[in-house]
C-alpha cells in the first residue's frame, strides 16, 4: 500500500487543476478583506459539487460518489496549496462521516443527499476551551426532546452553517445531536482567525431540538469521525507545507547575493533537504493514517495520531523556514509565503496539536 | 515461469534444520570462507542444503550458483523463510555487493570463477574503498595499482574495511592513473589477501569491539585478468555497486531494529508508566518521527516496484534512518540510566545498551556521511544549483 491508484492519481490531478484555474492564494486574499462574508464563495463551492468533492464520503445512495478517505485527503491537500476556502473539512469530510457512520435513517435521507448537491452547510461543533478535553455543553431530556446548553467555539464553518452537529454529554454519555442553525436559543459569533479563516463560536441557551437529534453512538463513535478529520487536516497541512516549500526552492534558485544564488550555499542547502524530509515524512505518515482508516486497521487511532503530531510539527517548522528562507521580503504582508505559516498554525491546532498527539502515542504504546 | 510455491514451501519445511529457525544474534550469522568454522552441524547443513538448490543467491543465473529466480520469485522465497523464521543460510559482502558489480561489468572469466564460490560461500570477501586520507572525498584515494606489464603492482593503505582480518579476497578502488583527474583515474581490482605483501590491523572502536579494520598493501602483485570493467573506469563499477548498496539497504526492511525503544520504554518493561514527563515525550516524538520515516521508506519501495526508482531517494532514506537510530539509542541510554553506564566485562543487556549506542554514532558516517547524504538530496532531488 502507500501507493496512490489511478483513479486517485487522477482526482488529484484534477483537483489541482481546479484549485490552480478557480481557488488560487489571489482568491483566498479577496474573501479574506471581505469581513463579512461567509468566509468561502459560492462559486467555488459550486465547482467543488461539480466535481464531486462534497460527496467524497457520501454513500452513493445518497447520491455521493464515495471516494474514501484517502480521496478526501487529496482534495483537501490540493485545496491547501491554494489555500482555498470551503466548507470540505467540515461539511463534506467531518458531518458527511458522521451522518454516514452514525445518523438516523431520517437524517440521512434529509441531509446527506443535500450535503452531496452543496445545498446545506454542516458543520461540526466540538471544542469548547483552549485545547481537547472533556465536553461541558449538556443535553438534557425534555417532554419533547432535549434541551441543549453550554459553549462551542473554533467551529469551523459555524457562520455559514445551516445546521450543526453538536457534541455535547448526553445522559452520562458523549453525544452528538443535530441541530438547526435557526434554532432557538442558539446563537453564533463569527470570528476570524489569525490565517483570515472564519469560524464561529455558538452560544446554546436552552436550544430545543427533537428526540430523534441524537446521532448513534457514544465517545468512540465521535472519536471515530473526529479521527477523519484529523488525518484529513493532516493531508492538508501536507499541501500547505509542500507548496510554501516548493515556492521556496523556487526562490533559492532565483534569489542573488554575493554574486551567487542562495541556493548553491550550503548552509541552505542542508536546512532545504532536511525540510524535505520531514514534509515527505509527514505526507507518508499521513496518507498511511488514511489508508489505515479505510481498511479499519486496529492502528488507525495510532496512526491517525502519528499522522496529526508529524504533519502538525512539520508543517509549523517548514513554513517557518520557509519564511526565514525568503528574508525580509517573507514579514510582508504582500508576500504570499507568511499566509501559509499562518494557515499551518491553525491547522496544526485543529483536533488536538502535535504535543497532544505525541502523548496519545505515547498512551497508545504504553509508554 | 514462476516457481512452485507449495513446493518450495515444503522444501523449506523439510529442510530448514529446527536450530536454524531460532532468532539469530550478530555472532549467529554464517558469514562463510576459506577460515570459516561453522558454529554448529546444523548451520553447516542449512548452507550446504541451500547452495545446492541456488538459494544463498535466488536471483542470481543458475550457471553462476543462482537460482535464476525473478524479483517476485525473490519475494516469495524471503516470504517463506520469513514465515518459518529461517535465518538467511549465508551472509556476505559478496553476495550482497560484488555480485552485483561483477554481474554487470564482470568478464565471463570473472563470473565463472568467483560468483558460483560466493553463492556456495567458499570466499568471503571485503571492501577496501576508503582511505586515511579518503572518507567522504573517496575520489580522492591515492593506493596505486602500476601497471608493470603481466601484473598491476599495488601499494598502499585501506581503512575502514569491514572484517578484512577475517576475509579471504578484497574487491578495491585502486589509482591507475596518476595523472587523470579524480574519478577518470580509478580502477576497480579483485585481490586476494593470501597473497604477499597483503595485511591487515583491526582498529578498536569506541565501542570496544572491531569490525573494521585497516588493510595495507605492500608491492602486492596483482595479476591483471583481476581487474574488473575497463581500465580507469573503476569509478562506474563503485557508484553502481553504492546505489545498489542503499538500494539494497531501503529494500531489505529496516536496517535498524525500529521497534527495541518502544519495547523498553512500554509499560511492561518496566511495570509502569514511565514517570520522567519530558524523557516519556521526547521518546513518543522519536516513535513519531521513526513510524512516520518508516512509512516513506515503504512508500518509495512502493512507487518503485510500481516502474519508478529509488535512485537518489536512497540518500534521504540513509540520512533519515542512521539520524533516527542515532537519537533512539540516546534515548535507549537515558531511559537505561545509571544502569546503562556500566561497562566492566559482565556481559548483560545493559552493557549491549551501551555498546549499541555507541556503534551506532557510526551509522551516519559509514556508507556516505549525513553531511553527503544531504548535498545529495539538495542537489539530485531539490536540483539546488551549484554555481
Amino acid at each position: 500500500m502507500l501507493l496512490l491508484s489511478e483513479e486517485q492519481k487522477l482526482l488529484m490531478e484534477s483537483a489541482r487543476g481546479a484549485v490552480t484555474a478557480r481557488a488560487p492564494v489571489a482568491e483566498f486574499r479577496r474573501l479574506r478583506a471581505d469581513s463579512r462574508g461567509e468566509g468561502f464563495s459560492r462559486a467555488f463551492w459550486r465547482s467543488c459539487v461539480e466535481l464531486g468533492w462534497t460527496g467524497v464520503l457520501v454513500p452513493v445512495e445518497y447520491g455521493g460518489i464515495d471516494f474514501g478517505v484517502v480521496g478526501a485527503g487529496l482534495v483537501a491537500r490540493e485545496m491547501a496549496r491554494g489555500l482555498a476556502l470551503s466548507p470540505f473539512l467540515s461539511t463534506s469530510v467531518l458531518s458527511a462521516s458522521a451522518l454516514a457512520r452514525a445518523g438516523s435513517a431520517a437524517q440521512k435521507a434529509d441531509w446527506l443527499p443535500r450535503i452531496a448537491r452543496g445545498e446545506a452547510v454542516v458543520a461540526l461543533a466540538l471544542d469548547e476551551g483552549a485545547r481537547p478535553g472533556a465536553i461541558a455543553a449538556k443535553a438534557t431530556r425534555t417532554a419533547s426532546g432535549f434541551r441543549l446548553d453550554g459553549v462551542k467555539h473554533l467551529v469551523l464553518d459555524g457562520q455559514a452553517a445551516d445546521a450543526m452537529l453538536i457534541a455535547v454529554e448526553c445522559e452520562g454519555q458523549a453525544a452528538l445531536l443535530l441541530a438547526k442553525a435557526d434554532a432557538t436559543g442558539l446563537s453564533r459569533d463569527a470570528r476570524t482567525l489569525v490565517d483570515g479563516r472564519r469560524v464561529a463560536s455558538l452560544r446554546l441557551d436552552g436550544v430545543s431540538v427533537d428526540a430523534d437529534a441524537r446521532l448513534a453512538g457514544g465517545a468512540a463513535t465521535i472519536e471515530d469521525i473526529v479521527d477523519i478529520g484529523r488525518a484529513v487536516v493532516s493531508a492538508a497541512l501536507c499541501g500547505v507545507a509542500e507548496e510554501a516549500f516548493s515556492r521556496t526552492v523556487r526562490y533559492l534558485k532565483e534569489r542573488r547575493q554575493f554574486d551567487r544564488r542562495i541556493g548553491s550555499f550550503q548552509a541552505l542547502q542542508h536546512r532545504a533537504a532536511r525540510m524535505h524530509i520531514e514534509i515527505e515524512n509527514a505526507w507518508s505518515a499521513s496518507l498511511k493514517a488514511m489508508e489505515s482508516i479505510e481498511a479499519r486497521s486496529n492502528s488507525a487511532a495510532l496512526d491517525v495520531a502519528i499522522a496529526k503530531a508529524k504533519a502538525s510539527e512539520a508543517a509549523c517548522a517548514a513554513t517557518a523556514e520557509c519564511l526565514q528562507m525568503h528574508g525580509g521580503i517573507g514579514m510582508t504582508d504582500e508576500f504570499d509565503i507568511g499566509l501559509f505559516l499562518k494557515r499551518a498554525r491553525v491547522d496544526s491546532v485543529l483536533f488536538g496539536d502535535a504535543a497532544f498527539h505525541a502523548n496519545r502515542v505515547a498512551t497508545m504504546l504504553g509508554y | 515461469m514462476a516457481i512452485n510455491h507449495a513446493e518450495l514451501r515444503a522444501w523449506l519445511e523439510a529442510n530448514c534444520p529446527p536450530e536454524m529457525r531460532e532468532p539469530a544474534g550478530e555472532d549467529d550469522i554464517c558469514w562463510g570462507g576459506r577460515r570459516w568454522v561453522f558454529q554448529s552441524e546444523a548451520q553447516r547443513l542449512w548452507l550446504e542444503r541451500c547452495a545446492a538448490r541456488g538459494l544463498t543467491v535466488p536471483a542470481w543465473p543458475k550457471e553462476y550458483g543462482g537460482a535464476g529466480y525473478s524479483r517476485d520469485d525473490a519475494a516469495v522465497l524471503a516470504e517463506e523463510m520469513r514465515r518459518i523464521h529461517a535465518r538467511p543460510p549465508l551472509v556476505s559482502f559478496g553476495i550482497w555487493m560484488l555480485g552485483p558489480a561483477l554481474l554487470k561489468f564482470g568478464s565471463p572469466e570473472q563470473k565463472a570463477t568467483h560468483l558460483p564460490r560466493i553463492a556456495r560461500g567458499e570466499i568471503r570477501w571485503c571492501q577496501g574503498y576508503s582511505e586515511p586520507g579518503a572518507g567522504s572525498d573517496l575520489a580522492s584515494l591515492r593506493t596505486k595499482a602500476e601497471d608493470r606489464g603481466d601484473h598491476f603492482l599495488v601499494n598502499g593503505q585501506k581503512i575502514w574495511t569491514s572484517y578484512a582480518d577475517k576475509a579471504d579476497w578484497i574487491f578495491c578502488l585502486v589509482r591507475t592513473d596518476p595523472q587523470a583527474m579524480k574519478q577518470k583515474g580509478i580502477s576497480f581490482l579483485l585481490i586476494d589477501m593470501a597473497m604477499p605483501g597483503v595485511s591487515t590491523k583491526p582498529i578498536v572502536l569506541i565501542s570496544g569491539k572491531s569490525p573494521f579494520c585497516e588493510a595495507f598493501f605492500d608491492n602486492v602483485e596483482v595479476p591483471k585478468e583481476n581487474l574488473v570493467g575497463t581500465l580507469n573506469r573503476g569509478w562506474d563499477v563503485a557508484k553502481y555497486l553504492l546505489t545498489h548498496e542503499r538500494e539494497m539497504i531501503a529494500g531489505g526492511g529496516n536496517l535498524y531494529d525500529i521497534h527495541a525503544l518502544d519495547r523498553a520504554a512500554s509499560a511492561k518493561a518496566h511495570g509502569a508508566k514511565l514517570a520522567d514527563p519530558i524523557l516519556r515525550a521526547e521518546i513518543a516524538r522519536a516513535a513519531i518521527d521513526t513510524y512516520a520515516s518508516e512509512a516513506t521508506r515503504q512508500r518509495y519501495l512502493a512507487e518503485a516496484a510500481n516502474g519508478g526508482e529509488i535512485g537518489a531517494r536512497s540518500a534521504l532514506l540513509k540520512y533519515d534512518g542512521t539520524e533516527l537510530n542515532k537519537r533512539r539509542h540516546e534515548l535507549m541510554m537515558s531511559l537505561a540510566g545509571a544502569e546503562g553506564l556500566y561497562f566492566d566485562g559482565n556481559l548483560g543487556p545493559a552493557q549491549d545498551i551501551a555498546r549499541g549506542w555507541l556503534r551506532s554514532k557510526g551509522n551516519s558516517i559509514e556508507g556516505g556521511t549525513s553531511e553527503i547524504m544531504l548535498d545529495i538530496v539538495a542537489k539530485r532531488l531539490l536540483e539546488l544549483p551549484a554555481d
